[in-house]
Formats: structure tokens, sequence, C-alpha cells
């Protein structure tokens, strides 16, 4: 539902159907929900029953891959004689994404369960919740859960009864956007600093701590218990475009919009409904003008793109971007691109880990560029040399931060090209004020970067 | 409480302390595994993770002083010198910045008395700065004060928020 906003018809909740609740919250009050009786179910069936059922649903991972979640599990060979991990990422952290966070105030006991499920069906006897260290309320929220869950036996040596092994233990981050990154997150756990490791080796053959993995997002993990209860059919059926996109996603709305919030829809729903009838459309006076639907790391639509989209993995590549995690950030017309660019990549340059030059030097080069340009002091040269470097800075590196900070400028350059020529030939706009932070901002100065 | 301190570094792992992060160690195949929570108890106790204290979790952890230093300086989270009572992160990355929230941080600088941001008041209470992407982008500008994160601030609730920090 749309949380902190009131749940709208159009919306289908399932996973945030008790967002709001504080009963929710408690083990009683999530067992009054219908808790735990997916684990129970899936306890009595074997590994493999549940990767296929998970399978056969469609899922795919919520945290911007979109791998096929059964698919995952199945590189997973239970019984190998290798201790096994599940990790849950709830390192949110992309620009635009709040999703976890709710997910994890409001119903801890759902990600409880999921962990569990997800483990039993790996063959993993432990699962780390990597959570941002940003996040107290919700890190509280799932220590609370936990403990609840381990006295009541739900969880630990004899999880349910059954005489299986299943714990489930937080970590804390402590301030890092590089681990939401898969390999970084299991560096960071194994007590390293969070850089991606070259892959392969994939998680499955040596992920956390050198052994078999598995890594789920937040939102990936609370759908399992659904799916298990209501059946793969069930869950297959909530579809209303292409059917490789199947089930429930959480969008988080923010920016400049007149309802924001976490919005729970089917899977292929029109994005220009759920801009203007669910999130109420632009506020009093304003107009739409670019929009990020997947996050900060997703190039950047126009109005007339996002309109014609059909939100799900499909839809929003057929105009242009991706649906990534789900974050969708709105600008409106008292914006100015390329001032929003900058801050961007001042974002991708903060969160850089360094390992790559590409990364390195271009996320900070591209940021110093930018802000000389908002500065009314760029030139035309300069826009070449941003889309020469998003070019160098694109597929040629660990991981994909380096991307990620050249899809706004390249996407930005395409479709608002004249909001940067504006600045070049001397025609600033209006909204371009000379803020401390547009350029010039005490964090880069002080990272060291080269003139 | 100053990073040229003339006491004696009292160790942070003993009694309880120790004895909790040993429960801890219990859940990793590794100790080093426990190093980001064994700093996390540090700053707790401590308000900041010092040189010594470094040196400590280096030794009780079996890495080097070196090795924990490189950890704590990658995480934006470890205070490596004092911060003020009650440390401000605004948030000003992309959909709080066009909401405004570059007045927020304003703001706070205007009536904590600090001169810039990452430089104390000058009685100590208040450290701001920016930060990175809070992770609660509907609720523009969210401010994490300490362990606290404060949903929809604006410019004309600073006031009353810092009036109500202990």
């Amino acid at each position: 539902m749309g949380y902190p906003q009131k749940s709208h018809p159009r919306e289908t909740p399932v996973l945030s159907k008790h967002f709001g609740e504080g009963e929710s919250r408690s083990l009683d009050g999530w067992k009054k929900r219908g808790g735990y009786k997916a684990l129970e179910l899936a306890l009595q069936m074997t590994p493999a029953q549940i990767v296929d059922i998970v399978k056969a649903s469609g899922l795919r991972g919520r945290g911007g891959a979109g791998f096929p979640t059964g698919v995952k599990w199945s590189f997973m060979k239970p019984g190998d004689g290798k201790p096994h991990y599940l990790l849950c990422n709830a390192d949110e952290s992309e620009p635009g994404t709040f999703k976890d966070r709710e997910i994890m105030r409001w119903t801890p006991h759902a990600l409880v369960e999921g962990c569990a499920i997800g483990a039993y069906a790996i063959g993993a006897e432990t699962s780390f919740i990597y959570i941002r260290g940003e996040f107290q309320e919700p890190i509280d929220r799932m220590e609370a859960a936990l403990k609840e869950a381990y006295a009541a036996n739900i969880l630990g040596k004899n999880a349910m009864g059954t005489g299986k092994t299943i714990n489930v233990y937080v970590h804390k981050g402590a301030g890092a956007y590089i681990c939401g990154e898969e390999t970084a997150l299991m560096e960071s756990l194994e007590g390293k600093r969070g850089n991606p490791r070259i892959k392969p080796p994939f998680p499955a053959v040596s992920g956390a701590f050198g052994q078999p993995t598995t890594i789920n997002n937040v939102e990936t993990l609370v759908a399992v218990p659904h799916i298990l209860v209501n059946g793969a059919e069930w869950y297959k059926a909530m579809c209303l475009s292409n059917p490789k996109s199947t089930g429930t996603k959480l969008f988080s709305v923010c920016g400049n919009i007149s309802k924001p919030g976490n919005y729970e829809i089917v899977l292929g729903f029109p994005f220009k409904d759920f801009l203007y009838d669910l999130c109420g459309g632009p506020t009093a006076g304003r107009r739409f003008k670019a929009i990020i639907p997947g996050g900060a790391s997703v190039p950047i639509q126009t109005v007339e793109e996002a309109e014609a989209t059909l939100m799900d993995y499909e839809g929003f590549v057929a105009q242009g971007t991706m649906l990534g995690s789900g974050g969708v950030i709105v600008f409106d017309d008292a914006q100015s691109i390329p001032r929003q660019v900058a801050r961007l990549t001042r974002f991708f340059a903060h969160e850089s880990c360094g390992q790559c030059t590409q990364c390195r030097e271009g996320t900070s080069w591209t940021t110093r560029i930018l802000d000389r340009i908002v500065a009314g002091n760029g030139t035309y040269e300069d826009l070449d040399t941003l889309l020469e470097m998003a070019e160098n800075m694109t597929g040629k590196t660990i991981c994909v931060l380096s991307d990620s900070c050249a899809a706004p400028v390249v996407s930005g350059l395409q479709k608002f090209r004249h909001e940067f020529e504006a600045l070049i030939t001397g025609k600033r706009s209006s909204t371009v004020a000379g803020s401390q932070l547009a350029a010039g901002s005490s964090k880069l100065t002080t990272a060291g970067a080269p003139a | 409480m100053s990073a040229h301190t003339t006491e004696a570094y009292a160790p942070v792992f003993v009694g309880k302390r120790k004895e909790e992060l040993d429960s801890l160690l219990t859940r990793y195949p590794t100790r080093m595994a426990g190093l980001l929570p064994a700093l996390w108890m540090v700053q707790n106790d401590r308000g900041w993770v010092s040189e010594q204290a470094m040196t400590e979790v280096a030794s009780v952890l079996e890495l080097t002083p070196a090795y924990v230093k490189g950890v704590v300086s990658f995480y934006t989270m470890y205070h490596q010198h004092p911060v003020g009572k009650h440390f401000i992160q605004v948030c000003t990355t992309s959909p709080c910045l066009c909401n405004g929230a570059d007045k927020v941080v304003n703001a706070f600088l205007e009536h904590t008395g600090c001169k810039e941001l990452g430089i104390t008041s000058a009685d100590g209470k208040y450290t701001v700065i920016e930060v990175e992407c809070l992770g609660a982008c509907g609720f523009s500008t969210p401010v994490q004060i300490n362990a606290d994160t404060i949903e929809n601030v604006t410019p004309d609730k600073v006031p009353v928020i810092l009036a109500g920090l202990k």
C-alpha cells in the first residue's frame, strides 16, 4: 500500500498489506496474519521442491538485476558437505529506493520467515541479513523479531521442532553504498573494505567466506512465503503485460510528486496511470519534466517515454531505461536537469571504491566538468568529453557503479541537451542558483581527486 | 574528549564487552568477520574510534592495526575523531535536493552555530554533515541525528528539532 499514503484501490497489496500497522511487528500479531505457515509448509518439503515452486512462479530478483530467483537457488547443491550461506541484501542505498526499509520496519517477521525458507531451500544453516548502518530502526525491529523467533524455537538448532538448524542473524553495515553490490557485501561481511570482487567465481561457487552462497534482496525473500502458501500459479497469474514479469512489485516514489510513498502494483501496470492516478501527479501548478524510474543507476526518461511505459522488466527497457530497484525519482519543470545530473554523479564519485581506474577517475572527473557547466563556465567540448568518458566508464569495470554514473550523463545529454547548451551559451536557467551544493561542495574537494 | 588525550587508554573489550564480542564471534567462521561489529561496539561506548581503539581491536581479532585502519577509513559511519554530542546528517542526494535539502543544511548550520560542514560547534554540542542517500527518499528531507532518523524536515522545523535534543 502507498505508505505513508493511504492504500489506492488500484494497488495489489501483498507484501505491503500491513505497512503502518503496529501489531504486525510482533510474533503474535504476525501469526494472526498468517505468519510462519509458509515456513511450516516449507520444512515438510524437500529443498528441491521449494526451488521448483519458486522457479514456476516466475519470481525475479527485486534488488535491481531481475535474475530469476528459483534459477539462482538451483545453482546451490544442498548436501555437498560444505557450509552454505544465504545472504539477505538489506543495504538499501540506491537513491530513490526506500521499500526494504518499510518491509523491515513494519513486517520484520516476514523477512525472518523469508530468510528461513530461503536458507533451507539452498541447504544453508546460516543466513545473514546485511542492513545498512544508517537503518537503526529497521535493525532494532529485525533484532526484536529474531529474538522472538529464537525464543519460540522457530529458529535455532531445532527449527520448528524439525531437527533442522536454521540461524538468522543481522549484520550491521557502516556506511558504504557499494556494499549493496553483492560481492562487496560479502567482503564487508567478512570484515574487509567493501571492494567488489571479480566474477567468476560466482557466489554459488565461492561466495561468503569462500563457500557456496546465495544473495537475495529483502523484497524477493518476503515474496517467497506468499508463493508457498498460495501456489506458483497464483503468483504467475499476477501479470498485466509480459509473462516474464510476474507478481507484485513495490515502487518507491519520491521527488517532485504529490503523494510520495511505496506503492505495490502487479507488474505490467501502466506507468502513466501510476504517476497521475496513484501518486497524484505533479504538485500544484507544476508539470513533470523527467523521471528516473528504477533508482539512480538507470537512465533518465522523458515524460513522454514514461507515459508510454508498462511497468515491468521488459516494459522499462522498451522505453529506454530499466526497472532497477523500483525507486521512482520524479523531477518537475522547476528543476534543472544538469544540476540534478551533477548531483547524481557526485553521489557516485563519493561512493566509488576506487579499485578501477575508469570509475575512480571517471566519476570525479565527470562531476567536476558538470559542476563547471552548472556554474556557467562550461564549453561545448565539455559535452563531448562527458560522452567520451561515459563510454569508457561503461562495461569496463569490476562492478557496475561506473556504468551507473554514466547512465544519467548519457541519457541526460541525449534527452535534455538543450539545458546543458543553454548553460554554456550563457542563457542560464533561473533554477540553477549558485548553490553550495550544486557546485564545489566540500566533499569532492577533500576526496583528493586530481585537478 | 580530544584526539590528543593525555589519559591512559582504557580497553573496551574487558568484562561484559569481551563476553558480548566472544558470543558474537560464534556466528562467524572467521574472527575477521567480527571487525565491523567490534568497531560498532567501540563507537557506541566511546563516541568515536581512536588509533588506540583500532590497535586494541586488531589485537583482539588477531589482525594488524594498519589493516583495521584501512577498514575503518573505508566506511563513512566510523568517526576517526571526536564529533559533537549531536551528530546531524542531512541527506542531500537528488530526491532530497530537488525538494530543498540544501536549505535544510543551511538551517542546521545557522541554528547550531557550526561554522561549516564537518566542523563541530564551539560548545561541542553539534556537528553537521551532508550525507549521501539515507534511504528515506519519500520523506524528504530525512535527517539522521545520532541513531534516530527524522522524516520530512523543512528549514522552519529545525529550531524545534534542535530544542528537543537532549
